[in-house]
């Protein structure tokens, strides 16, 4: 039992939910999941300003009470009080935007006839002068019934406001309730068209920003090479931008390595620790501010409103592989991870598009296979420029990322002929103002993000990490035998199995050796064969000698390669598999993904390694 | 005149929606992106230039994107 009163935000997507939520709660959020739907539930705190505290819930954007996909359905039982895990709100806040009122009012009427305590956050009202509105929020006030506020919460402001405004909503006792409230759809339009013109005091044409940007962004010719172009320079910024703090982060795990090498006698401890936990989790953890830069980047893209013009200018393309552009959200944050990217599909409405996006996001590349890229090309393809500006690692690094693009494309398109049969729903979606994004929201976004991989990288990673250390160290090679250490391990003699299955793509045994902790985690790779290398060296020089001198001694050009083209491809991650199961409510798809994507591995792997070998690489 | 014949940046009132030729679920959500009788609508942009689809249409005063196939159940009145 709690008696922290529980107030939820509701409204329409693209009313700038979200953007108030993180405006009231700050970094007091908790990211968890309503039972039994795969449904995200975010919660935060603040405070009101007698000092007591209230729980904020951002429910599911929705344009009605009659839901069309699990995130909406959530909404209506949460406000119904009948979504198990979550009380009846003790009040609501109802967020519209200020500039679209004909549309936004029609679900404020829906809620406020629910009987619960509410109030409308007139948000945007920025963006709403800009377009040429005035707007009276207290006639709004009075032809709704409920108190008013207007907010800018990417700008901060209105939220004192708000919050008295809460303080007060919280007070009144609810009527208890519990039914959907029963409106005709044409008289509830009606009613919401007439509030909307009692609240809208003037309006004229002013010089309309979003629509000059769109007339360039949406240019048929113009803004597919303007979308092109943004995400090539994306991730030429991956790699050059992110130079500097890796050599620093490199620098402190040297540091680190070097105390502990002080302070500690020679052990099979003092190995676990340098050679498995800080090998392996620094050789991952190196690559933060490499994500940090990805994810900045597409936050910024999602909160300036220009992510659904790229998915605008993708449909037709999406379309010719049976998908909608809406799939492109979701496809795009995979390109952080897929995790994340597979759960965003819950937007999409339609089941066997949703599926299909599911089946293919892990091909987009994400950003735990960065570091097994980054360290092979770092390793193999020379630091040349092919043009200005252009280096020719940045340009090979851009051929991975279309190569699983292009391998996503062709797989959709068979899915959507064989397995996942059927027409689609098609494309239809709101474009949003643009606006420039408060960077504050943005580092929320980031830190999330970061504490994520972190922690990830603490957990999971250092575990992985430290069994292959044990499997590579165990059994030791007796003083004198003619045997490498690796040759005589338990990782070794499993490695020798596995190497068989890989020997015709080009793997040698040290790649059949990475591939078993990858499956955890992709960048696991890297820091596998960091401790493989580690361990292997009998001196200190060979063990200082880098990854990158040991694995272009270790490996030909063709395979290197070919280990590039089967991280394109495999499904190296668990969590990516557990997540498919969760959505799909079984094993019968992941095993179906499972299968395709390491029979894609293979076959490229192989591909890439016979012809660079035969084209004398 | 159905809107997706309707040509770039000319204004016209929606005078009917075919709903039975679109499904149920995209019916609704046509309804919840305000496709109503007697709404202005506005083509704006088309997508790439080889299939000329989705549209981006104006309709009151939010801007949504949709394929010219479901534009072509919304009858409209050029003003």
């Amino acid at each position: 039992m709690t008696s922290i009163p529980l107030v939820a935000l509701v409204g329409n997507p693209n009313a700038g939910k979200s953007a108030l939520f993180n405006a009231l709660t700050g970094a007091r959020q908790k990211t968890g999941n309503y039972p039994g739907v795969t449904v995200e539930r975010h919660s935060g705190r603040f405070a009101l300003d007698d000092g007591r505290p209230v729980e904020l819930v951002d429910l599911p954007g929705t344009y009605s009470l009659h839901p069309t996909s699990p995130d909406e359905a959530v909404t209506r039982d949460v406000v119904l009080g009948r979504q198990a895990g979550e009380r009846r709100p003790d009040a609501l806040v109802i967020v519209v935007d200020a500039a679209n009122l004909d549309n936004h009012l029609r679900f404020a009427i829906e809620l406020i006839a629910l009987g619960l305590p509410c109030l409308v956050a007139l948000n945007m009202v920025d963006l709403a002068t800009r377009d040429g509105l005035t707007l009276d929020a207290g006639k709004l006030a009075a032809a709704l019934g409920v108190p008013v506020v207007e907010t800018v919460a990417v700008r901060r402001r209105g939220l004192d406001e708000l919050r008295a405004l809460v303080s007060d909503a919280i007070h009144t006792v609810p009527t208890p309730a519990g039914s959907l409230p029963q409106m005709d759809p044409l008289a509830l339009r009606a009613r919401a068209r007439a509030a909307a013109r009692e609240a809208v005091v003037a309006e004229r044409s002013v010089r309309k920003t979003t629509r000059m940007i769109d007339s360039v962004v949406l240019h048929p010719v113009i803004g597919p090479i303007i979308l092109f172009a943004t995400l090539f320079v994306m991730f030429q910024l991956v790699y050059s931008a992110a130079e500097g703090p890796v050599d620093m982060i490199e620098g402190w795990i040297g540091m680190l390595t070097d105390w502990v090498r002080a302070v500690m006698p020679d052990s099979l401890l003092r190995s676990a620790l340098i050679d498995g936990v800080i090998a392996g989790v620094g050789a991952v953890v190196v690559f933060l501010p490499q994500i940090l830069v990805l994810f900045a980047f597409i936050l910024f893209l999602e909160m300036s409103g220009y992510m659904v013009r790229a998915a605008f200018i993708m449909d037709r393309l999406m379309a010719s592989v049976g998908l909608s552009g809406r799939a492109f959200i979701p496809l795009l944050s995979s390109f952080a991870c897929a995790v994340p990217g597979i759960m965003a599909t819950r937007t999409i409405e339609d089941p066997r598009d949703r599926l299909t996006t599911i089946l293919i996001a892990p091909l987009m590349t994400c950003s735990a296979r960065l570091p097994v890229y980054a360290v092979i090309i770092g390793a193999f393809i020379p630091d040349a420029k092919v043009g200005p500006g252009l280096g020719l690692q940045g340009l090979v690094l851009f051929g991975l990322y279309m190569a699983g693009i292009a391998g996503a494309m062709l797989a959709a398109f068979v899915l959507r002929k064989t397995v996942v049969k059927g027409e689609g729903l098609g494309f239809m979606m709101e474009l949003p103002k643009y606006q420039m994004p408060n960077l504050k929201d943005i580092a929320l976004g980031l830190w999330q993000r970061a504490a994520a991989f972190l922690r990830r990288a603490g957990t999971i990673i250092a575990a992985t990490t430290v069994v292959l250390w044990a499997l590579l160290s165990f059994p030791q090679v007796p003083a004198g035998s003619t045997h490498s250490q690796i040759d005589y391990s338990i990782a070794g003699r499993i490695a020798g199995g596995l190497e068989v299955v890989v020997k015709p793509i080009g793997f040698s045994r040290d790649m059949a050796l990475a591939l078993i902790p990858a499956m955890a985690a992709r960048e696991v790779a890297v820091s596998a064969l960091a401790t493989t290398y580690a361990v292997d060296a009998r001196d200190e020089a060979a063990t200082e000698q880098g990854l990158r001198e040991r694995l272009r001694a270790g490996w030909t050009i063709p395979m290197a390669l070919a280990f590039l083209a089967w991280f394109v491809f495999a499904p190296q991650c668990i969590s990516t598999i557990a997540v498919v199961r969760r959505e799909t409510n079984g094993w019968k798809w992941p095993a179906i993904m499972v299968g395709y994507l390491f029979a894609l591995a293979y076959v490229a792997a192989g591909a890439t390694y016979w012809l660079s070998t035969f084209l004398g690489l | 005149m159905q809107l997706d014949q309707l040509p770039l940046n000319s204004t016209a009132r929606i005078s009917r929606v075919d709903w039975a030729r679109l499904g149920e679920t995209e019916a609704h959500r046509l309804r919840c992106l305000g496709f109503d009788p007697g709404v202005e609508v506005e083509p704006l942009h088309r997508g790439w230039f080889l299939f000329r689809d989705p549209l981006a249409v104006r309709v009151g005063r939010m801007t949504v994107a949709i394929r010219a196939l479901h534009a072509a159940a919304v009858e409209v009145e050029p003003a």
